[in-house]
Order: C-alpha cells, then sequence, then structure tokens
C-alpha cells in the first residue's frame, strides 16, 4: 500500500509541496494509523488478498472521485456522479443485450457518458447555474429516465468484454484486477494534467479566484466546460469498472456514489471552496473510505458503523479545511 | 493655498510619444462621458491621471486598454493608429493592466501567479507533444525579473496567500512588468493597501519606469501622486484640463483645476 508518494521525487520545496504535498500529509498518516490498528487487531486484515479485496472495493469510487476532484478543485461539486455512470452501464448493457458490438457499445456508453458532463458543464458555464443545482437536476432527470429505460428492473449484463476490467492478472503475491490497473492509469494521467500543464494550472487558478483568472486571460468558461466534459468521461470509464465488478445492469445501483466520491475527495484534503488539494490525496481519501469499511467488516462490527465512521472523518476534515482557511 | 494664474501647460515634444489619444469620444446613451479627449504618454515616465468621480478618468483609461470601444477620434501607439478589439487584443500590443482589487491566485505560488495565463513549456518533445510545463524555468524567470524590481519577497515557491497585502499586489505589477513591451498602467494600485503597503507598490512602479517603461497611474491619492508622477494629467468633465508638472504645481493647483476653481486657458498640448 506503499505505492503512494507523498510528493513527488522533484523538489519538495516547489509548487508540488504546495499543491500536493501538505494537504495529503494529513491523509496519509490517518489512513496509515487506520492500516495500523486493523493490523495488529487482526492478523487477516493485511493478508495480501484482504488488500487486494479492498482494492477492489475502492475501484469504482476510487474512479469517480477524479472527476468529483476536478469539479470540486473548480469550487463546484458534482452530485450526478452516480446517476451517470449508472447511465453508462444502462446503455452498455442495453446495447451488447441487443446484439451490438461491445467495444462500440462501451465506447457509445463513454460518449454518452461525455456528453452529460458537456451538458452539465454548458449549463454551468454558459448559463452560470450553480453546479449545485444543475447536477441535481442532471441526477433527478437520470434517475427517473433511467428507471423508464430499464423498465424498472436491474438485468444481467454478461459479455466477455465489458466484464474484462473485472479479470485478475497475478501482480507478485498480489492478485490485481484489470479495473484497479485501469484506475492506477487514470490516475497517473489525471495527475500530470493537473499537476504538470497549463490546463491544470488554470482548474486551479479557476478555483482560487475566477476573477483573477478572467483577468489574466484565462477563459473561464470554456475551461470550466472542459473540465465537467473530462469528468463525464471519467464516469463513463467508471462504468466499465461497475461491469466488471458486477455484471448486472441496475437503474438503482451506486445510489449512495455521490456522496461516496464526495466524501472520499474531502477526506483527502481537498477544499470544497475550490483551488486547492489535489489528486493524490483523493487516492488516500478514496482508500482511507475502503479500509475502514473493509477493517471494521473483518473485526463484525455492524455497518452502520462504518457510515457513522466516515461521517465523522468527513466534517473533521471540513472542520480543519475551514480552520487553516481562517488562519491563513 | 496659493492660486497662480494663469497656469501655463507643460510643451511637448512629440518624439517620444508611446501612447496617443486625439480627440477621443464617449458617448453612454445621453451622457458624454469622453468629450474629445487628448492623452499622451510619453517613453520612460509614470503619467498620472487624476480627476474628480464623473470627469472620465476610467473611460479614457478603457478606452487606451480596448475595455471600450471609442465613438470618435483616434488612439496611436508608438505613432501607429491602433483599432482595440478588447482588453487582450491591447494586452497582445504590449499593453499590461494592474487593478485596483489583487488579481492573484492565493493559493498558487509567486512564480505560478506571475506566469499565470502565459506558462512556459518545456522545450523539445516535452513541451510540444506533453504539454508539460516548464516550472523551473519559471521559477528562475521570476527570480530573476523579482530581483531587477528589487522586489524583495520571501521565497519565489511561497503561496501568494502567505504574503502581506503589498507583497501580493508587489506580485501584480511586477506580473506587468515581466509582460508588458511598450506600458503599464495601473487603475488605482494601491487604493485597498496600508500606508507601509503602499510604499512597497511605489517603490516597485519606480524601478518599473527606472527599466524604461512608461507608466500610466491613475490614483485618487494625491500625496502619492506627486511622489511618484512626472507629470499629471487632469480629467475635467470628459476633457483633458491640463498637463501639469509636480515641481511647478502644488496639490492645490492640481485640485483647483480638477474643480474647476482655476481655468487652464489652452491645456492641450500644442502638438506637432
Amino acid at each position: 500500500m506503499s505505492a503512494v508518494p507523498v510528493s513527488p521525487p522533484e523538489k519538495t520545496s516547489g509548487v508540488m509541496a504546495k499543491i500536493i504535498g501538505v494537504p495529503s500529509a494529513g491523509p496519509l498518516l490517518v489512513l496509515l494509523a487506520f492500516g495500523l490498528i486493523f493490523a495488529i487487531t487482526n492478523p487477516r486484515f493485511l493478508a495480501t488478498h484482504n488488500l487486494s479485496i479492498i482494492l477492489q472495493q475502492t475501484v469504482i469510487i476510487g474512479t469517480l472521485a477524479i472527476g468529483q476532484t476536478l469539479v470540486i478543485l473548480t469550487a463546484g461539486i458534482d452530485l450526478a456522479v452516480g446517476a451517470i455512470c449508472v447511465l453508462g452501464t444502462i446503455i452498455a448493457g442495453k446495447l451488447v443485450t441487443s446484439g451490438y458490438d461491445p467495444a462500440l457499445s462501451m465506447a457509445f456508453s463513454v460518449l454518452v457518458c461525455t456528453a452529460a458532463g458537456f451538458a452539465a458543464g454548458g449549463l454551468i458555464s454558459g448559463l452560470r447555474l450553480p453546479p449545485f443545482i444543475v447536477t441535481l437536476g442532471i441526477l433527478g432527470i437520470l434517475t427517473a429516465a433511467l428507471r423508464l429505460i430499464s423498465a424498472g428492473g436491474a438485468f444481467p449484463v454478461r459479455d466477455e468484454f465489458l466484464g474484462w476490467t473485472g479479470n485478475t492478472l497475478r501482480l507478485g503475491g498480489f492478485i490485481v484486477t484489470y479495473g484497479v490497473l485501469l484506475m492506477f492509469v487514470l490516475y497517473a494521467l489525471v495527475w500530470y494534467l493537473l499537476n504538470e500543464t497549463k490546463w491544470g494550472r488554470h482548474v486551479y487558478a479557476i478555483g482560487n479566484s475566477p476573477e483573477a483568472a478572467r483577468l489574466v486571460g484565462i477563459p473561464v468558461r470554456r475551461h470550466l466546460l472542459s473540465v465537467y466534459l473530462l469528468a463525464g468521461f471519467i464516469y463513463g470509464i467508471g462504468a466499465w469498472l461497475a461491469l466488471g465488478r458486477i455484471p448486472n445492469a441496475d437503474p438503482n445501483a451506486l445510489q449512495t456514489a455521490n456522496l461516496d466520491s464526495i466524501t472520499a475527495v474531502v477526506i483527502g484534503g481537498t477544499s470544497l471552496f475550490g483551488g486547492r488539494g489535489g489528486l493524490i490525496g483523493t487516492l488516500i481519501g478514496a482508500l482511507i473510505v475502503g479500509v475502514l469499511r473493509n477493517g471494521l467488516t473483518l473485526a463484525g462490527i455492524d455497518p452502520l458503523w462504518q457510515d457513522l465512521v466516515t461521517g465523522i472523518l468527513v466534517i473533521v476534515a471540513v472542520a480543519l479545511d475551514q480552520l487553516s482557511r481562517r488562519k491563513g | 493655498m496659493k492660486t497662480p494664474a494663469p497656469l501655463q501647460p507643460i510643451p511637448s515634444d512629440s518624439a517620444g510619444i508611446v501612447l496617443e489619444a486625439r480627440n477621443v469620444v464617449k458617448r453612454y446613451g445621453h451622457m458624454t462621458a469622453l468629450d474629445g479627449v487628448d492623452f499622451e504618454l510619453r517613453a520612460g515616465e509614470i503619467l498620472a491621471v487624476v480627476g474628480d468621480n464623473g470627469a472620465g478618468k476610467s473611460t479614457l483609461i478603457k478606452a487606451l486598454t480596448g475595455a471600450v470601444h471609442p465613438d470618435g477620434g483616434e488612439i496611436l501607439l508608438d505613432g501607429e493608429p491602433v483599432h482595440f478589439k478588447g482588453p487582450l487584443d491591447a494586452r497582445h500590443r504590449g499593453i499590461e493592466t494592474v487593478y485596483q482589487d489583487l488579481a492573484v491566485a492565493p493559493a498558487l505560488d509567486i512564480a505560478s501567479n506571475l506566469f499565470l495565463g502565459r506558462e512556459l513549456r518545456r522545450p523539445g518533445i516535452m513541451g510540444s507533444v506533453f504539454r508539460r510545463l516548464d516550472k523551473k524555468r519559471m521559477r528562475q524567470e521570476a527570480e530573476r525579473s523579482m530581483a531587477e524590481l528589487k522586489f524583495r519577497l520571501p521565497s519565489i515557491t511561497n503561496a501568494v496567500e502567505a504574503l502581506s497585502g503589498g507583497q501580493r499586489q508587489g506580485v501584480a505589477v511586477a506580473r506587468a512588468a515581466l509582460f508588458a513591451r511598450k506600458l503599464v498602467i495601473m487603475d488605482e494600485p494601491t487604493a485597498a493597501l496600508g500606508v507601509r503597503e503602499t510604499g512597497q507598490v511605489l517603490e516597485l512602479i519606480r524601478a518599473i519606469r527606472d527599466r524604461g517603461l512608461p507608466v500610466v497611474l491613475i490614483s485618487h491619492n494625491m500625496p502619492n501622486v506627486f511622489e511618484l508622477a512626472d507629470r499629471i494629467h487632469i480629467m475635467r468633465l470628459g476633457r483633458r484640463a491640463a498637463v501639469v508638472s509636480p515641481k511647478t504645481h502644488s496639490m492645490g493647483d492640481v485640485v483647483a483645476i480638477m474643480t474647476g476653481a482655476t481655468r487652464v486657458e489652452e491645456a492641450r498640448d500644442p502638438g506637432v
């Protein structure tokens, strides 16, 4: 689990330390603390197959949280994460069960998810509507539409290609699914975009101060649109990962994905006010939630306690963010 | 307050005029904001623009930076007529503007703020294909330009929010200086600052002038204007009432011209 560097090897004094290093140091300590507690209380926790299971359980929320991080960095919020992802699973499932080529079906469904992100971004940047309201509206529309499309019920999706992300391979002692690898690849790519390119720099600038961004000539609205577009694409990939975990297209699935992804982002140290935080924190945040659920389950504790502890963590994380802002 | 009459405008030498406006008119409905205003910024000077509220100061600046389109008259940059399509256009032509409100991204570091919107990419394939930022070069350039302006900051990698208000505005001013090729326009740059912080920013403005970049300073603060300006352009009723030198005129004189208490017979520069 130590595959997550606190800060990249290059100059720790640079922007890195400011943007990534400092905010994710706290979450990393929390992750290690929970890991230590569970490892001491239950020897089965650190078994490689258990760690593999944690990763697999983290894969969907962990992936959706990438898009959520991008949106929250611009001081927005995405309440349609889960709904867009489910949209992807149902479209891919419907097409494949109607006999279309699985790869093309999946590509089309990723495209539809991207379009959904584009629609959200268009309403937010074009009509200047609050992200909260727009994505809440899309959540409502999609939830109803998906039940209509699938006639209310879930249906099984049995397909080699759609289920591919659930296939496993051995890496050393670990059994990893292709989905987990895909998630890490997405984290690496989007991390690069956020930290090493102008595009990412401008995401932070807009989250910090849209007015300052506009004054230095950043096309703020177009940039916001691109953020929601990319987020939609990532939710589409999330749909593929979801089909790999459970070969089922269910309009009622992933109902807690909104809160879970926001939880991962917030616990990971990204500020709900935008402009601060980063992807490494989000990955750690998603792992904290995964470790917590797994550890408490192993300890035989009622699942309700998992939600309770997660809820406390969210409030603590937001409170710390508020406090640090008040000081600054 | 002494009232020396009649005030003589400073004669102009047409050589070395960087930015010029001739007889510029701007109307908003029935309201005439600019009523045939002239304007002239010379190489290497700090030109203060003063005027009462509603005298047309800010409309003049907007016309000069492309934020509004004049209804009449012409604007010349280095002697050539220009028609700015917008602020970005003016900026591409080498005119940078610093605003009163601190236009910085607080959580980003100083170097990132200096290069915000104009980031440098790595040379070669890393830059062209992978779009990778050249953070090292941006840091070095930022350090170099700060040293040139003798603007002391804790560290170029500090987040801007860790700086004082004066230092933050200093970052915005330095950014303008770093990218301006022709001139820098400062719109009330110290209005949001305390006395000591204002001093830091004034030093910086002087350093920019001393590097050869002319500065237009819009300010309400007469002591600041008299401390910094080489010439003072006085707006009244949408026109240029006079251009005076702080060496020959007192604050009282300037206020008198601003308010119309003193008439200036022919304020326009004689021209070529």
